[in-house]
């Protein structure tokens, strides 16, 4: 597949984009300065990147938590994004949620349940919405790993193969659910192999390489446009911090941190581009401080921005309040 | 006007509510071709056609999520759960997923899950369970269970021109016993407004669903005892017509709070304390329960005759308790 310059250079900004912001949001996270836990994508962000890059403006992601860099495609601001991290008013659902519990259908972004794979099956309805109105749009879900053992998970794969709809299902494999690792989580050695029960066809890209991911899922997503029906995407990566940020993650071996550091995923695209001559060193560093602005900005619009007053969280229970109540 | 069952009633308000408006839907299992375990959707299959009367896998959680997405984007889902007590394999994807969207991010998610529940039909522990406390305390769900044929069919209609998830309680007993004249023309009955089935003085007899004919039932004999009762169907249950309750406490100072779903933490439960913080100083009495007791739903017809409550028991509540 060719892609154009113009979206390489994308899928880079937001590769930076995803890694200074959620490493900002460490920072202040062990500073004690925002609310509630951190959860990164960190070492990962090919995943989220590539998928939500390759997608049409009116399709419709249902992400998981390791998933910044879709929220921030498809539009949501590192500002709102930073917002909900404090709990402000300005932050993507008001100081609702809190960090990746984000969700916005402005931008086509399903809000995200921490109930792992629940995106699965919402993801399939969307999509099934599609094929009974005959909209050329997609969908895509993501999972993690863990995600994968749970029932959702299975019945998203079989509904939707059964009746061929637009979705594309990723899964970010990381290898660890949470502390749990993939030999302890399951026998098969791929994910993938579960996609082939569901008579689903599948794919296994390197999920540290964001122009494997992104055209992996362009693919997909044609197919599913086209009638063809779902694709199963594992991602094969490595989360690189804890589960969250309290986590030290002591239980991954250091060897394994070391040899998946080489392949890291902003590293790699920085030396594809400068490779292939896609890039200069300038138009990196022009990159590299257009999003060391963008964060400080949002940083500074967070700690700006009102807190929501706390009557705020007895309203809008209900899309059609009763009358009279 | 014409007579219709309840369950004609259901299917009445499904087929208009399909040619209505296109982006209504049915999804569940064995709902197309056979036209439901019930029968509800018969003929459902031929008229809308196989993407709108759609049969799914058997997996709840799977259909009932994949119906929450298809309404974050614009469509007005309904889901046939084929027993109530299926519901609970799609516990998760109702109480975090549907009932929290629009408080957590603002997405209203027009979804109604039909949920044929309740006993008296011999069906045992896993198809007669009254499934409404299961979700009684899950902030966003509405949960409304009609008594007749003419609030099934406008309730129905409520139900899915809602934004917000409904649990249609639909009671299997009622489905071909009862009949209701109901007028031509489109109504609906407003979610979240109890009604007054039977008026009187002496005693409050609050229940909803099925129950409602067995309170009807004691009335009848009560009345002929001198004892005069009101009974209040509450046909929404989540939330509480508070207003409604309080009126029917403040004029006759007696209740008896009765339902088919076992008693402890029910409805009752909910509607005693509502009472007793809004207007304890109108009792003469304490409230009764008249419930289920706390066990699985018995499968022989003895047992299960003692299980479900009885006119007889609604009766010598009502006795006992007139004697305040």
């Amino acid at each position: 597949m060719d892609i154009k310059r113009e979206d390489l250079l994308q899928l880079y900004y937001y590769l930076k984009l995803t890694r200074r912001l959620e490493d900002r949001v460490t920072s202040l996270y062990h500073q004690g300065k925002i609310l509630g836990g951190a959860w990164t994508s960190n070492g990962t962000e090919a995943v989220s990147v590539g998928y939500g890059c390759a997608l049409e403006r009116n399709d419709i992601a249902a992400p998981y938590f390791r998933d910044m860099g879709v929220f921030l495609i498809r539009g949501i601001t590192a500002k709102r994004i930073m917002a909900q991290y404090f709990g402000k008013k300005t932050g993507v659902t008001g100081g609702k949620e809190g960090n990746v519990h984000i969700g916005d259908l402005n931008f086509g972004v399903f809000g995200f349940p921490s109930h792992l794979a629940d995106n699965y099956p919402v993801g399939t309805g969307a999509a099934l919405a599609f094929k009974i109105r005959g909209e050329k749009r997609v969908a895509v879900a993501c999972t993690g790993d863990g995600g994968t053992s749970r029932g959702d998970f299975h019945e998203a794969m079989n509904f939707a193969a059964a009746r061929k709809l637009p979705i594309v299902f990723i899964c970010n494999n990381n290898q660890y659910a949470y502390s749990t690792p993939l030999r302890l989580q399951m026998a098969i050695k791929d994910i993938s192999e579960r996609a082939r029960a569901y008579g689903m066809p599948s794919k296994i890209v390197d999920g540290n390489n964001v122009v494997a991911v992104y055209t992996a899922a362009k693919e997909a997503y044609d197919i599913a446009r086209n009638g063809g029906g779902p694709t199963f995407i594992e991602c094969k990566t490595m989360r690189m911090h804890g589960h969250s940020e309290h986590d030290s993650a002591k239980y991954v071996p250091r060897e394994l941190l070391e040899e998946w550091k080489k392949k890291d995923p902003i590293l790699n695209m920085e030396k594809y581009l400068l490779e292939n001559n896609h890039a200069k060193k300038n138009d990196i560093d022009g990159i590299d401080s257009r999003v060391k602005n963008e964060i400080e900005e949002a940083e500074t619009f967070a700690i700006e921005s009102a807190y929501p007053e706390s009557e705020d969280g007895m309203k809008g229970l209900y899309a059609t309040p009763i009358v009279g109540e | 006007m014409k007579e219709i069952t309840y369950l004609e009633a259901i299917k009445e308000a499904l087929d208009e509510e399909m040619s209505r408006d296109a982006s209504v839907f049915i999804l569940g299992e064995d709902v197309g071709v056979y036209g439901g375990a019930f029968r509800v959707t018969e003929g459902f299959f031929d008229k809308y056609g196989e993407w709108r009367v759609l049969d799914t896998p058997l997996a709840e959680s799977g259909f009932t999520g994949a119906a929450i997405g298809a309404a974050l984007v614009g469509m007005r889902p309904v889901v046939e759960m084929q027993f109530a007590d299926f519901i609970s394999c799609a516990f998760d994807q109702l109480v975090n997923v549907a009932a929290k969207n629009h408080y957590r991010w603002g997405a209203a998610t027009p979804i109604v899950v039909r949920a044929p529940y309740g006993g008296n039909i011999h069906g045992g522990a896993f198809h007669s369970q009254c499934i409404e406390g299961f979700f009684y305390n899950v902030p966003g769900l509405k949960i409304v269970a009609p008594a007749t044929a003419y609030d099934a069919k406008g309730l129905l209609k409520a139900a899915i021109r809602d934004n917000d998830p409904v649990i249609y309680c639909e009671h299997k007993y009622l489905y071909r016993r009862i009949k209701d004249s109901i007028p031509e023309e489109d109504y609906v009955v407003p979610i979240g407004k109890a009604r007054i089935a039977l008026d009187g003085k002496d005693v409050s007899i609050i229940t909803y669903g099925a129950m409602v004919h067995t309170a009807l039932e004691a009335a009848t004999v009560l009345k002929d005892n001198g004892v005069s009762c009101e009974i209040l169907d509450l046909r929404t249950i989540l939330p509480l017509d508070k207003k409604s309750i309080l009126d029917t406490v403040k004029k006759t100072n007696k209740v008896i709070v009765l339902h088919e779903q076992t008693k402890t933490g029910g409805v009752g439960a909910e509607v005693s304390a509502l009472i007793s913080e809004h207007c304890f100083d109108y009792l003469d009495g304490p409230i009764i329960r008249v419930a289920a007791p706390d066990t699985p739903v018995p499968y022989s017809a003895q047992m299960e005759e003692a299980f479900i409550p009885q006119a007889k028991d609604v009766i010598s509540a009502v006795e006992k308790l007139i004697r305040y």
